[in-house]
């Protein structure tokens, strides 16, 4: 095997260096950004992606931005999304990124240059055992040890990252892989014996979910981020409409029904409505499609299942299945598969259902929306937070790309936007990681350059990646940071107020600078916005910038709080609402 | 509480480096009980063969035989609990052998149908098969004080006749 000091430069007419066929492999895989930043263990890569430009490269300010941004244009198109990072402290760097995606489920290949061979193992400048400090958050990972391995491993990564519950894999090339030659080979197909995900599900558990389903006096439909990843928000519609079934989402499934159906009862658990959790309490026969009965979404196990019903769980992974309640009819397989043969045997079976029962469930269900749990007092003087959700929806006609950071202003980003359609509402559901929210919209914007994207965050959060203003700036994306800033870690504060008798230990924000002076020092547009009256104005004004990156600072009232709330322990029918207080 | 119970889980695995990291990291990481762990090749050179000793209620069991699945290097598991097999281990025990011990520890030895496989003046090594039970029945039997060493493998299990976990 032959080294090259330049990967340009091939031994004989065909043979290729490592670097120059990892590029090859991503152009066979039609992808369309890599989000990295380089250093010594990738150089020859970088190199190779200078001799081409068939993807476009994202030059973030930070690796754990990179991987959000890929992150998200994944979920924003449900293609793969690619990052490329160093060894070392890039891998490491790296690494939040890979957990936030992976208790997410979304389809991610990570590419990690790694010091060269022969120097593994010796405690080598920016060495570390990234497969080892990856395995637990990734679903898989490679490590490359021969050139002739690089289009075979690649192969594998897209195939594994995409297929069956999707999850990011990572591929470990050491640096003196990419520098050997070889011939370039992508293999068409893929085949691991120990990898077949199921795809179809069981007809005869089918039938049986749908005999249920019809019969059932109280039927619940809950969904969740799978029905988004398994892209069967149609086929779930079509479902919801031929059943005349009440449908709720959890936090990660929003926009994969309609919110403006009025079969939709909004977003359940913690935060959820009032009338998404009692219907979810009460219901006797439940369908969960793409969800997995986190403890944030069914609260106190105990307490939900005190209530007999009887469950069905259509899930493509099976270990989510009975996982932390019992199932009684479980239905492993792909969901926009199992739907569509669930949609095909009511239009040949036409089932009879119990009408009557279910007039007088929707009765009961619009008894409790009559609380009107999400009402909230408005004021002249403060900037409500939820006001201003309302109108950033009213503004963009419902139809932006919203993505959120974590903490309050993400619930009522949640509860106020009303979504309409999947993939529209990007957040770190599972791992809730702060930081997400500007490079979230950096991987959206660039998927979707002409839409309109939105970053809801906080004043703590925006500040965990405020680096990538800067990116920003570079690429030209015109992203709208709607931040409530309360000056507060808001969903701290508000635990501290109930569980901690006000002491706020640390949850205070201070010494913030002067966001509008912070974006313009990028380059961007800032304005800061203090009185009610202006939130409207400032929002048409910013929407209207469509070339202009625009950071917008709403000084929101301190003291508000998320409500509904479950509390941690209690049951889903024992929610606080705003007017308890 | 659902009652706890021992089970033996078979896995084939790709016989590749990381592979066993990644069936001892899911046991840590979700809390699960390995009271041991065996892994070697097969005769298929590309796969290895392993037997985890766990204990659990019915539902944890159910959630570890999934999660294994979900091991992208694991290629079969089987749940040796779900039907007859057949389970072994190996112990190596060094006892001394000085005075009356001589004769004693050969006359335990034959009981338990174990072999000296070593003899040194004061000691004697003695290799010893069969269930984890037997072995722990063996240890019990000896003097305490006549113990100098022991180790043990590990169970491996296989099934009874027609169950094969094969690729
Ligand atoms: C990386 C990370 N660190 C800590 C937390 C815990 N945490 C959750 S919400 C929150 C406060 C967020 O504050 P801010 O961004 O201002 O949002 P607000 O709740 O005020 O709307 C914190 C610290 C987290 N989710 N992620
Ligand atoms: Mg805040």
């Amino acid at each position: 095997m032959k080294f090259a000091m330049e990967p340009g430069m091939a031994n004989s007419s065909k043979q290729l260096t490592g670097a120059e066929i990892l590029i090859r492999c991503l152009h066979e895989e039609n992808v369309e950004f890599v989000f990295g930043y380089p250093g010594g263990a990738v150089l020859h890569i970088y190199d190779a992606i200078f001799h081409q430009d068939k993807f476009k490269h994202i030059l973030v300010r930070h690796e754990q931005a990179a991987l959000h941004a890929a992150d998200a244009y994944s979920r924003s198109t449900g293609k793969v999304g690619v990052a490329l990072v160093t060894s070392g402290p890039g891998a490491t760097n790296a690494v939040t990124g890979i957990a936030t995606a992976y208790m997410d489920s979304v389809p991610m290949v990570i590419i990690s240059g790694q010091v060269p061979t022969y120097a593994i193992g010796e405690d080598a400048f920016q060495e570390c055992d990234t497969v080892g400090i990856t395995r637990p958050c990734v679903k898989h990972n490679f490590l490359v040890k021969d050139v002739k391995d690089i289009a075979a491993t690649m192969k594998k990564a897209f195939y594994v990252a995409a297929s069956g519950r999707p999850g990011p894999v990572l591929v470990d090339i050491p640096k003196d892989i990419t520098a050997h030659f070889c011939d370039f080979d992508y293999p068409e197909t893929v085949h691991l014996r120990s990898y077949n995900p199921v795809t179809k599900g069981h007809l005869g558990q089918i039938k049986k979910a749908l005999k249920l389903l019809t019969e059932a006096k109280r039927p619940m439909v809950y969904s969740g981020g799978g029905v988004v990843l398994g892209d069967a928000s149609e086929h779930l519609f079509k479902l919801i409409q031929s059943l005349g079934l009440p449908i709720t989402s959890t936090l990660m499934g929003l926009g994969c029904f309609p919110a403006s159906d009025p079969k939709f009862l909004g977003m359940l658990g913690m935060h959820g409505t009032y009338e998404a959790n009692m219907a979810m309490q009460d219901c006797d026969v439940l369908l969960a499609v793409g969800a997995r009965f986190d403890d944030r979404v069914i609260g106190n196990t105990e307490h939900f299942l005190s209530n007999p019903r009887t469950i069905i769980h259509i899930d493509i992974d099976p270990s989510s299945i009975s996982k932390r309640v019992k199932i009684d009819v479980p239905i492993v397989g792909d969901v926009k598969s199992v739907l569509a043969d669930m949609n095909e045997l009511i239009a040949t079976e036409k089932p009879k259902q119990n009408t009557v029962e279910l007039a007088s469930w929707f009765k009961q269900i619009e008894a409790w929306r009559s609380k009107k749990c999400m009402n909230f007092a408005q004021s002249s003087e403060l900037i409500k937070p939820q006001y201003v959700i309302q109108k950033l929806h009213e503004v963009t006609k419902g139809e932006a790309f919203v993505t959120s950071d974590v903490g309050q202003h993400q619930m009522w980003a949640a509860q106020y936007y009303k979504f309409e359609k999947p993939r529209r509402w990007i957040n770190s559901g599972g791992l809730g990681t702060m930081g997400v929210g500007l490079p979230y919209a950096m991987g959206v914007q660039l998927a979707h350059p002409n839409a309109q994207v939105a970053c809801v965050t906080g004043e703590g959060s925006i500040q965990m990646n405020i680096q990538e203003l800067s990116t920003c700036a570079q690429y030209q994306l015109p992203i709208k940071v709607i931040m409530l800033n309360n000056r507060y870690l808001g969903m701290v504060r508000q635990w501290q107020e109930f569980f901690y008798e006000n002491r706020y230990s640390e949850s205070y924000m201070d010494s913030l600078p002067d966001f509008v002076k912070l974006a313009e020092a990028y380059g961007h547009v800032g304005m800061q916005i203090t009185k009610p009256s202006d939130v409207e104005g400032a929002l048409k004004e910013a929407f209207a910038m469509k070339s202009r990156f625009v950071f917008l600072d709403f000084i929101t009232d301190q003291k508000e709080n998320v409500f509904p709330m479950i509390q941690n322990g209690k049951g889903l029918s024992e929610m606080i609402l705003a007017e308890d207080l | 509480m659902a009652s706890t119970a021992r089970h033996i889980i078979s896995l084939l695995m790709e016989n590749e480096s990381g592979a066993l990291s990644r069936v001892a990291g899911l046991f840590s990481a979700r809390g699960y009980n390995i009271e041991s762990l065996t892994v070697a090749p097969t005769e298929d050179p590309t796969l290895s063969r392993m037997t985890i000793v766990t204990s659990g209620s019915d539902e944890v069991i159910e959630q570890i035989i999934k999660q294994l699945n979900k091991l992208i290097d694991v290629v079969k598991v089987l749940d040796l609990n779900d039907g007859k097999f057949i389970e072994r281990e190996l112990m190596l025990v060094k006892v001394k052998a000085t005075g009356t011990f001589r004769e004693e520890m050969k006359r335990m030895c034959d009981i338990f149908r174990g072999r000296i496989i070593d003899v040194a003046d004061g000691s004697f090594t003695i290799e010893l098969t069969g269930s984890g039970t037997k072995l722990d029945a063996f240890i019990e039997s000896l003097d305490k004080s006549a113990i100098l060493e022991t180790v043990r493998t590990g169970a491996s299990g296989i099934g009874r006749g027609d169950r094969i976990l094969k690729v």
